[in-house]
């Protein structure tokens, strides 16, 4: 006997019997003789708990919890203790796709109160109830654009996450869609480059901020050019930053999309995160993903359902303008009950802290004069700086008093060279930030 | 409290707060110092409660859902089996959860051999050369997977390849995702076994054909027994064969999609590998490869050398689909399971979900019209109640269900047959709780003969009743905002 099988010998003698067979192989007759399996698997033999969690111990001791000062998308928020307490119950972690709303107003409920957090955030009127990560949220706000605008090209600017770019160009690429890049100066999109590139294809125009180099960029003017060229206005931003940061809606966006990790949701070596996507109305059907409205039942009862699903793989197939259909349901169940923890006053203080912390350290870095600015632009709590100490030397120097930070650019792509990364949450002590600067002084 | 029913915001308070942040460090420094234009001006709409308001909300709303540890949870394709415990218990643990994916790989190696052994194992029960575990989910891995097939023509200098065949029996995801990808859909007829008709294959087959996508067992629960012919047309037609894993679960221990002739293929992580579905996600649907099409995966790539782990990311890639290494926590509890079944359980997993299937479609045929008719896999679909005078249709069956404690199969699905109610135990279940089932469902259709109308009421045991779709799909309250604008307006 196995724990997770529950059939015992006389089990299977009356089920065969019923079935009138003697053996479970003759269910496999359909199953061509050449194609049956008849060796053993070569992975390893069973474990037991114990073992298991010996196991597992090893391999944590081959793994180094660092004191992170690394972003980039990614970051190190604190995680109310509620948010697990809540997000493991069986009902919420083991419960499939809400189909039926009768026995999932729990996963509804969540989604539609999800949803409006997002539409709070973004200032948009309509989020769906997930993607799966930033990036390919991105990606298929693209996809959207097109649909609506009815054009076939993507204006990307030059400093979005280079992770988000390449996942944008993946799916435009298979899917024979054009891009463009929008050059970036001074550390932010350009906005005369933006004028140069609108043209009569041109079906969305996707910007990040705060950008790739941690930069709060401003899109005065872009919403009315954009507009006047008949393309659609996706802002991509992390969804944290919005606590604080001019709404996506204030910025005059159509689409707004991104990264929900910062809320309440650990690091996980990058997944399982969350994305979102938010638009107006006047655009859902065209919108990806699951949305769940409000309505009643029979006898008049506040019911939540999932609604608009005309638009979905399931009933349009290759009509859909989507393939999604399993999203990222319970990270949605962090987010909301991090939110609904924080209020608009704790989102507010998580991001002021943020920024305090970020802004302590890029003073204590520029004043080491071993650091320069090469952008001199607002950021919130991640900064870009430059500098002639080799990235190598500093990571190393920061690992052996495990700590990671100081990512250098240049991984992702040779352009950045010389450029190096910070990232400051809450979490981030006084003395840590000391130590970090104390480190780097050291090094030439 | 069965009968909850606020929303969060309703709880709000102002000035009640639910999280304890650090004190203020660095006082000098304040976010009212960046320039005006650049913050938000209007007011959030987010509830201000205290930490145990949210914990009563979530736990009240909580129990009016239905999860596998309620109860039996037949859902037809979506394989609800056991999520174990330990797999959770691996997944909290904060060495792996704690880790950033930009850290340098000298400090990620536990993780990593997770990740590449994962990628191994998956090799060796699909019988396929490589996999990549980024894909987030199915139908993400089935967009992966076509990828592979159309880099892989046009690698060759073929463009013309464009053109995927499905049947009609497929899951949507299959037909969306290969317009996404940028190739156009040839749906074929089953024939009426259920089964690919070869004669229907042979006639769309020419040199536009970039591939076929099949799931096998198909989604009739039916093993596709012409496989090897299928595989062969296709390939000599210059094809590739996409295997939509999604029904895995039928094989392990029995067939390996790499020896049944399949190039590419997903695996549901979610599904056959018991991690949880999490109301909707995240899953996990890794992509298998031949090894002709291996350098085509997704980066980043995760490789071994002298039993180092590192990260690799190629020039032959098809490109990058995710942000980082998937749902990686996902993959852990995989991982997890794998390791705690071992090859001795694996081996036992697609038998015991097969003999259960198979027992059930016995047993319900005498009042359920099942349309094929011989042996099924780990799901039986049958097209509602053989009776249908009193125009009891599988809705109402699958609403009744729910009264008695148990989740409704999958509904309307396949869509070859109009009544389709799709029913799949899983290997987790035992005998007396499909015997409950099936006893149930007897029962059901004696009320449809005796009392139809307690059918098309039901359910009536439920947190709530059958809902207005319409009202929703009308009134496109999306948000809290939507919400008091539409009470007001009522007045
Ligand atoms: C047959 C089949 N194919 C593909 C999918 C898509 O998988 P996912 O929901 O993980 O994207 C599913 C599950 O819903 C399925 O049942």
């Amino acid at each position: 006997m196995f724990k997770y099988f529950p059939h015992t010998k006389a089990d299977i003698e009356s089920m065969l019997k019923t079935l009138n067979i003697s053996s479970i192989d003759e269910l496999f007759k359909d199953v061509p003789e050449s194609v049956i399996f008849n060796s053993d698997y070569d992975v390893p033999s069973f474990m037991s708990e114990s073992e298991l969690r010996n196991h597992f111990a090893e391999l944590s001791k081959k793994n180094q919890e660092l004191t992170l000062f690394s972003g980039l998308g990614i970051y190190d928020h604190y995680q109310p203790a509620v948010i697990d307490a809540v997000t493991s119950r069986q009902e919420f972690m083991t419960s499939y796709t809400p189909y039926q709303p009768e026995i999932s107003q729990g996963t509804l409920q969540y989604i539609f109160e999800y949803q409006s957090m997002i539409q709070t955030l973004t200032g948009l009127e309509v989020s769906n109830a997930s993607m799966y990560d930033g990036t390919t949220a991105t990606a298929e706000a693209c996809f959207m654009a097109c649909a609506v605008a009815k054009r076939n090209k993507i204006l990307i600017s030059s400093t979005l996450n280079p992770n988000t770019v390449n996942v944008i160009k993946t799916y435009l690429k298979y899917k024979e869609l054009e891009w463009d890049f929008i050059a970036e100066k001074d550390g932010v999109v350009d906005i005369e480059d933006l004028k140069n590139k609108l043209d009569k294809d041109v079906a969305g125009v996707v910007v990040q901020k705060p950008n790739f180099y941690g930069i709060i960029e401003d899109y005065e003017g872009f919403a009315d050019l954009i507009k006047a060229n008949k393309s659609l206005f996706i802002v991509n931003a992390d969804i944290s930053t919005l606590g604080v940061l001019k709404s996506p809606k204030e910025d005059g966006a159509d689409i707004a999309c991104g990264e929900c990790q910062s809320l309440g949701m650990p690091v996980a070596f990058g997944g399982p995160s969350l994305g979102y996507l938010a638009t107006e109305k006047t655009y859902v059907r065209k919108m990806p993903g699951r949305i769940c409205g409000y309505t009643h039942d029979l006898e008049g009862r506040r019911a939540f359902v999932l609604t608009l699903q005309a638009r979905e793989q399931h009933i349009r197939r290759s009509k859909a303008n989507s393939n999604i259909c399993s999203n990222q349901s319970l990270m949605a169940l962090f987010a909301t009950i991090y939110l609904s923890l924080m209020g608009k006053n704790g989102l507010r203080e998580v991001n002021n802290l943020s920024y305090q912390g970020a802004h302590y350290l890029y003073e204590k870095l520029l004043k080491t004069k071993k650091f320069t600015d090469p952008f001199k632009k607002p950021f919130l709590k991640e900064f870009t700086l430059e500098t002639n100490i080799p990235k190598e030397a500093i990571q190393t120097a920061l690992l052996e008093k495990g700590i990671f930070g100081g990512i250098g650019l240049d991984v992702f792509g040779e352009q950045y060279e010389g450029l190096i990364n910070f990232s400051v949450t809450e979490k981030r002590t006084k003395a840590e930030i000391d130590n970090l600067v104390n480190i780097l002084e050291g090094l030439s | 409290m069965i009968n909850y029913n606020k929303m969060i915001f309703e709880l709000s308070n102002s000035e009640r707060i639910g999280y304890s942040l650090p004190r203020e460090k660095f006082s000098e420094f304040h976010i009212n110092q960046l320039s005006d234009n650049l913050l938000r001006k209007k007011e959030l709409l987010l509830p201000e409660v205290s930490e145990l308001d949210v914990l009563r909300h979530f736990t009240n709303i909580s129990i009016k859902n239905f999860g596998v540890e309620n109860g039996f949870y037949p859902l037809g394709s979506c394989t609800m089996k056991y999520n174990p415990k330990i797999n959770e218990e691996m997944a909290a643990n904060k060495a792996f959860s704690n880790l950033h994916p930009l850290q340098p790989t000298s400090t990620t190696q536990g993780a990593l051999e997770v990740y590449y052994n994962l990628q191994t194992y998956l090799s060796e029960l699909s019988g396929l050369h490589e996999f990549s575990i980024n894909p987030y989910a199915g139908a993400h891995g089935e967009l992966v997977g076509l990828m592979v097939i159309k880099a892989y023509h046009e690698d060759r200098g073929d463009f013309k390849r464009k053109k995927i065949i499905i049947p009609d029996s497929a899951h949507g995801t299959n037909p969306a995702s290969t317009v996404v990808c940028g190739m156009d859909v040839v749906e074929i007829e089953s024939n009426e076994l259920g089964r690919v008709d070869l004669k229907k294959l042979k006639a769309v087959l020419n040199d536009e054909i970039a591939g076929m996508m099949l799931t096998n067992p198909n989604t009739l629960g039916i093993f596709e027994n012409d496989i090897c012919e299928i595989t062969k047309l296709i390939h000599e037609a210059g094809g590739l064969m996409y295997y939509d894993g999604a029904n895995l679960n039928a094989l392990l221990g029995k067939v390996r999609p790499g020896d049944m002739g399949f190039d590419v293929m997903h695996i549901n992580l979610h599904k056959t590998f018991s991690t949880p579905h999490g109301g909707g996600g995240p899953g996990s649907g890794p992509v298998g490869v031949t090894e002709t099409l291996a350098k085509y995966l997704p980066n980043p790539r995760i490789k071994k050398l002298d039993d180092y782990y590192f990260v690799e990311n190629s020039s032959t890639a098809l490109g990058q689909i995710s942000s980082y290494f998937g749902n990686y926590l996902v993959a852990l509890r995989a991982y997890t399971y794998i390791r705690t079944l071992g090859k001795e359980n694996l081996k036992l997993v697609g038998p015991y979900a097969t003999l259960n299937a198979n027992y059930i479609s016995k047993a319900l045929r005498t009042a359920y019209e099942l349309p094929i008719k011989g042996y099924c896999m780990h799901e039986v679909v049958f097209n509602g109640l053989i009776n249908k005078d009193n125009d009891v249709r599988t809705l109402d069956i699958a609403k009744r269900l729910l009264d008695f404690g148990m989740h409704a199969p999958t509904v309307y699905f396949p869509l070859l047959f109009p009544q389709a109610i799709m029913i799949e135990p899983t290997e987790t279940e035992s005998k007396e709780t499909i015997d409950d089932f099936i006893n149930v469902m007897h029962k059901i259709a004696i009320e449809a003969k005796e009392d139809p109308d307690k059918l098309k009421q039901a359910p009536t045991k439920t947190p709530i009743r059958r809902t207005d779709e319409v009202f929703a799909a009308k009134m496109m309250i999306f948000s809290y905002k939507d919400y008091l604008e539409y009470i007001n307006n009522r007045g």
